[in-house]
């Protein structure tokens, strides 16, 4: 074993476990200040210069408060219920390509914990379980406004699946590979997978959406209808995971999506010669144009979530079920059919 | 050799939960204890290096079905005071059924420690996406098509069968 090679990659995983918290607990004031920009509001002023330390305020509060269990709840679901959604949103980052290779001590450190053959797959076993902390959560509780909340945001989660699976499955049949590194590769400089697929982007970035529970998708937590539905009864910090979780999986499925579609860490004019004699500085280079996409799609996140109403749930349904699979399988048959053209299958036949 | 300990202790792991799966009282934790198994039975398959199965074991078995199940669990509500007693007699009846299977299981299963004597550890075709396509696509490519057909047929099913429900209600 590899004594450096544990080394920079417990450190790797360390540094990506603060981030990934750390632009989770930032992206609450963003939202907050986001959301009194559009309403015409001055939002949190109040701790710090421009309120900036308010997530700190929040978070101390958030632990301050009592931490009550229901009489009739299932005692240790209720308590695990946010510990795995908290797990499920944050493993995700083990795949993410996160820039260049930095050079660093003689070494070639790969900025991703784990290159996997199959990382597009892990992504999606991930995402098949997450349901898993609102569902268990919401039963626990006992409380029929958390099971309503529950059953909504899990057949939410399977709907918006399968046309986001299909609307992968395109990509990867595009790129011919399940490995995100080999995603990221193939779209080096401009050669970005949004120009040839957004109808494919579209379609994911709504199924992004749905699956983080974010508005107009909603509909698990929909106040007024369920209280506060899957997380009702739930007080203190594991109120905080739930919350916390839902923008980890915002930041962690902006993250996917810039690397699905926007390509990743490349930029146009990394291969000039500048960058060639640099290799840190391209890898750092990477690394903030990475999360400058990152944050772009975080901000679209929010943007529309301040802007659109919440969807009624047929119609959610109608539309995951009725609109988004079928346009997703379209695509995916065009571009198979292209994909066939310019490899060749049918010179044959014409 | 550091190999074999950890197969032997995600195996027993594995055999704990399953374990737990049949002797917890409620349903609900009983689904969760089989989600739980079969993560460890992914842990196996990567072991084996079969890196696709274990995934796909993970999104098809945990992610989807086992959801499933919570989800009628949940809407049936059901909970230790719901289950009825069951008289000795049946009982009696289920222990010699469940000996038995465990018995055609034993018997099943004794000649394939020989069988263990083929597997080549690390062998990295063997259960790639790389590995396994070829093999769907070139020898076993009428099971496969005929296996999705078989999906195919049961989707219409369920489509049709949810249908008709709806009508008699209007």
């Amino acid at each position: 074993m590899d004594t450096g090679l544990l080394i920079e990659k417990s450190v790797l995983v360390l540094i990506i476990f603060l981030i990934s918290l750390g632009i989770a607990a930032y992206q609450t004031y963003f939202e907050r200040k986001l959301a009194a920009w559009i309403q015409d509001r001055v939002g949190p002023d109040r701790a710090g210069p421009f309120g900036i330390l308010q997530p700190i305020a929040d978070g101390v509060k958030m632990f301050l408060k009592e931490d009550f269990i229901p009489k009739d709840a299932d005692k240790w679901l209720f308590i695990i219920g946010p510990g795995i959604a908290m797990f499920t949103s944050l493993i995700t980052s083990a795949i993410i390509p996160w820039g260049t290779d930095l050079e660093l001590f003689g070494r070639t450190i790969t900025l991703q914990v784990a290159d996997f053959d199959i990382g597009i797959l892990y992504l999606f076993a991930v995402l098949s379980i997450s349901v898993y902390g609102i569902m268990i959560g919401g039963w626990a509780s006992n409380n029929k406004y958390s099971l309503y909340g529950a059953i909504r945001a899990s057949s939410q989660m399977i709907s918006y699946e399968l046309a986001m699976g299909i609307s992968a499955i395109t990509i990867i049949m595009l790129s011919g590979s399940l490995s995100l590194t080999d995603i990221v590769n193939k779209q080096h400089g401009m050669n970005w997978n949004i120009f040839y697929q957004p109808v494919c982007f579209i379609v994911f970035f709504i199924c992004s959406m749905a699956e983080t529970n974010r508005a107009p998708f909603d509909l698990p937590e929909c106040e007024n209808e369920l209280i506060g539905g899957y997380h009702t009864e739930y007080s203190s910090m594991k109120l905080g995971l739930y919350l916390f979780s839902e923008y980890t999986a915002m930041f962690i499925s902006s993250a996917i999506m810039a690397i699905l579609f926007l390509g990743g860490y490349n930029f146009p004019g990394m291969d000039s010669d500048f960058f060639k004699d640099h290799n840190n500085l391209l890898a750092i280079t990477s690394i903030i144009v990475f999360f400058s996409k990152i944050f772009l799609f975080i901000f679209i996140f929010m943007w529309i979530r301040w802007t659109i109403p919440r969807f009624r749930f047929d119609q959610l349904m109608h539309l995951g079920w009725k609109v988004l699979i079928p346009v997703a399988m379209v695509n995916l048959l065009i571009t198979g059919i292209v994909i066939a053209i310019k490899e060749g299958w049918f010179n044959e036949l014409m | 050799m550091s190999l074999q300990i950890i197969s032997i202790i995600l195996g027993s792991l594995t055999i704990a939960s399953a374990l737990m799966v049949v002797l917890s009282k409620h349903p609900i934790r009983s689904v969760i204890f089989l989600v739980v198994t079969f993560f460890f039975i992914s842990s196996l398959y990567i072991l084996m290096n079969a890196q696709f199965l274990a995934i796909v074991n993970i999104i098809v078995y945990a992610g989807a079905i086992m959801v499933l199940f919570l989800f009628v669990l949940m809407l049936l509500n059901l909970n230790k005071s719901a289950e009825p007693e069951s008289s000795i007699l049946v009982k009696f009846s289920s222990l010699i059924a469940a000996g038995g299977l465990f018995l055609v299981l034993i018997a099943a299963l004794k000649d394939s420690i020989l069988l263990s004597k083929t597997y080549i550890p690390n062998n990295e075709a063997i259960g790639t996406v790389e590995g396994l396509g070829n093999l769907l696509f070139s020898k076993y490519v009428v099971p496969f098509e005929v296996s999705s057909i078989l999906f195919i047929a049961a989707m219409v099913g369920a489509v049709l069968l949810a249908k008709r429900e709806k009508q008699i209600i209007d």
